[in-house]
């Protein structure tokens, strides 16, 4: 990935305090447009919280963070019309329709009802769900709820979109497709921030971010860090910085 | 507002489509109102009564001395018109009043047949039905040992009135009660796990970080259950109305007016345990241990409060189902206008503002 590349994230010694528990660690970091950017880390290596903030969810306690080109501290709400968020539990009501999903959450992002019949439309037949549209979610396979979660996120076409560990749960050729619809998703334009701790997966990012004890102990592409280590694939990396790791998992 | 008619009707679908819960909603106020239509007798205590002693002669005096003697009746006014006693039944003041006539003991002694009257607040029957009872065995046992001493037997004749549900119906009295249980169930309840839900399937993280401010989610999930809570009120109403034969005496666009209020008021505690409850099933206990069961205490509707220890009868001042219990009583079966339940009704509405504003205030802290 080239630098001259447009910026869309950008923080500066971003730090979150819990009372003396410092979360996150004065972490500064950049991500591009369009980037597949991975956020590595052990449970409670502060990666989850470094999101948070970035999506608005919770007030970082010092440092500097842009998301979009907006300042988290002054316009946290105008970051929100920027971003799409996709959890662990993927986020969809399992006693609604694929269809009525879909438009609930185009609906709160204030598409227009010809925008939400056409991008219903849209992704119904790219999912391939046409028989399933009236189906309630709870009755759909995991896969298939984590490609339907994914098109959800970026439904109103967000600059980024901020996955949190994403393919949890899920088995590992429908893993691969999902990776694939990520793939589109970045090709389009949109920035992928994304937390995993399968650490085969952080391979298909462009660069990847590795935390541990709250701090930005790796960062660069795939390739990079493995040169660096002089190890053949990331796992390997990643065991030589969790093995400095003083927190435990929580 | 797009995007907040999007919401709505996103909450409507969770509603309708979970046939159980709707069924039960509307299946327990008519559960409710043929359970309770076998009336619960309770012993009474220190009921205000008023004794209007036109007669003041030796004998009204004895059986007034004797009344004052138990501790049933607390004697509050001793001298009072038919129109005095009229508004005294009004403003809730007394459950009963005993009226001597003019020549009490010179019928007994000349006619051996003496009257007196007894007018009871039958709107909650069981009260007025076991004060009349006691009424009824103080002067019978005056009686007695009156004619005990003399040859000829003198005989008094108790004129019993029972003001605003002549036929001592259980209905008037419970159906109130009814109307302020399931209210609280819908609006609580219901409430607090659609929103704990929501946590707990991560769904309002993703609801957090759309621009879909956090107050339009909670007013968004209000108006499905005051629009149902309007409805199961309708029920009720017709239900009481046609089944039990219950006329609604006062104004109905009151009625619902209160109604909506209280609404208000339980819709706000239900935010507030949504905010307490980690998980769908701790909603539905902190709802059904914390705000079910002391409004069924302590409401007045199933016991009545003037029989309870101080302690409880101090309590009972802070459960908002109390007030609204006696306002829908006055107005429903009373017909009495706002003139009459203003204080009530000021009491609900400040206890809506305080829990509205504990309650969002709670909400906002635990999004931070």
């Amino acid at each position: 990935m080239g630098t001259k590349k447009e910026t869309v994230i950008r923080t500066k010694e971003l730090t979150k305090k819990f009372g003396d528990f410092i979360a996150v660690d004065k972490i500064s970091f950049e991500v591009h447009k369009g980037e597949i950017f991975g956020f590595l880390g052990a449970n409670g290596a502060g990666k989850t919280t470094a999101m948070r903030m970035l999506c608005g969810l919770s007030r970082p306690t010092s440092g500097e963070a842009e998301v979009a080109g907006i300042d988290v501290y002054h316009n946290p709400e105008d970051i929100k019309k920027n971003i799409g968020y996709m959890s662990q539990k993927f986020s969809l009501y399992e006693d609604l329709t694929v269809l009525e999903n879909i438009k609930f959450y185009a609906g709160i992002y204030g598409l227009t009802d010809k925008q939400i019949k056409d991008k219903s439309e849209e992704l119904i037949t790219k999912l391939d769900l046409q028989s399933q549209a009236n189906t309630l979610v709870s009755l759909l396979p995991l896969g298939w709820r984590q490609k339907l979660a994914f098109s959800v996120a970026i439904v109103h076409q967000p600059k980024i979109v901020f996955l949190d560990e994403p393919t949890g749960g899920v088995d590992p050729s429908t893993r691969k497709q999902f990776w694939d619809m990520i793939y589109d998703a970045s090709e389009r334009g949109i920035t992928i921030f994304v937390t995993t701790h399968y650490l085969d997966e952080a391979e298909y990012c462009d660069r990847i971010c590795i935390m541990v004890d709250g701090k930005i102990k790796a960062l660069d592409t795939p390739y990079q860090l493995k040169q660096n280590f002089k190890v053949d694939n990331i796992t390997e990396v990643f065991y030589q910085l969790a093995r400095t790791a003083k927190r435990g998992d929580d | 507002m797009k995007q907040f008619l999007s919401f709505i009707s996103k909450e409507f679908s969770h509603v309708f489509r979970d046939r159980k819960t709707l069924l039960m909603l509307f299946g327990v106020p008519v559960v409710q109102i043929v359970l309770f239509g076998f009336a619960l007798t309770n012993e009474i205590k220190n009921s205000n009564i008023v004794i209007v002693d036109n007669a003041k002669d030796l004998a009204s005096q004895q059986i007034i001395t004797k009344l004052a003697s138990t501790t049933y009746f607390k004697i509050s006014r001793e001298l009072m018109n038919a129109s005095q006693i009229d508004a005294a039944f009004k403003s809730g003041d007394i459950k009963l009043a005993i009226v001597f006539p003019a020549n009490f003991y010179t019928d007994l002694l000349h006619t051996n047949k003496a009257q007196i009257q007894i007018i009871a607040d039958a709107s909650d029957p069981n009260t007025a039905t076991t004060l009349t009872n006691y009424v009824n065995g103080i002067i019978a046992d005056y009686q007695s040992q009156m004619n005990a001493t003399i040859d000829v037997p003198e005989q008094i004749n108790l004129d019993v009135r029972m003001l605003y549900n002549p036929d001592l119906k259980g209905a008037p009295n419970f159906v109130p009660g009814v109307i302020a249980m399931v209210m609280l169930l819908i609006c609580v309840m219901m409430t607090s796990i659609s929103i704990v839900r929501e946590k707990e399937l991560g769904t309002m993280e993703v609801l957090l970080v759309s621009p879909f401010k956090p107050l339009y989610v909670i007013l968004a999930k209000a108006v499905p259950y005051l629009v149902l809570s309007l409805i199961n009120l309708t029920v009720i109403l017709l239900l009481s109305y046609f089944a039990l034969g219950l006329p609604i005496k006062g104004s109905l666009l009151l009625l619902y007016a209160v109604s909506t209020l209280y609404i208000i008021t339980s819709l706000a505690l239900g935010l507030l345990v949504s905010t307490g409850a980690k998980s769908q099933y701790g909603a539905m206990t902190l709802s059904l241990v914390g705000m079910m069961l002391p409004t069924m205490m302590l409401s007045g509707y199933i016991f009545p409060i003037e029989n309870m220890p101080l302690v409880l009868r101090i309590l009972s001042n802070v459960v908002p189902a109390k007030w609204f219990y006696i306002i829908v009583k006055d107005v429903m079966l009373k017909g009495l206008g706002f003139s009459y339940i203003w204080k009530e009704t000021l009491i609900l509405f400040g206890m809506t503002v305080f829990f509205l504003t504990l309650s969002l205030r709670n909400f906002k802290t635990r999004l931070e």
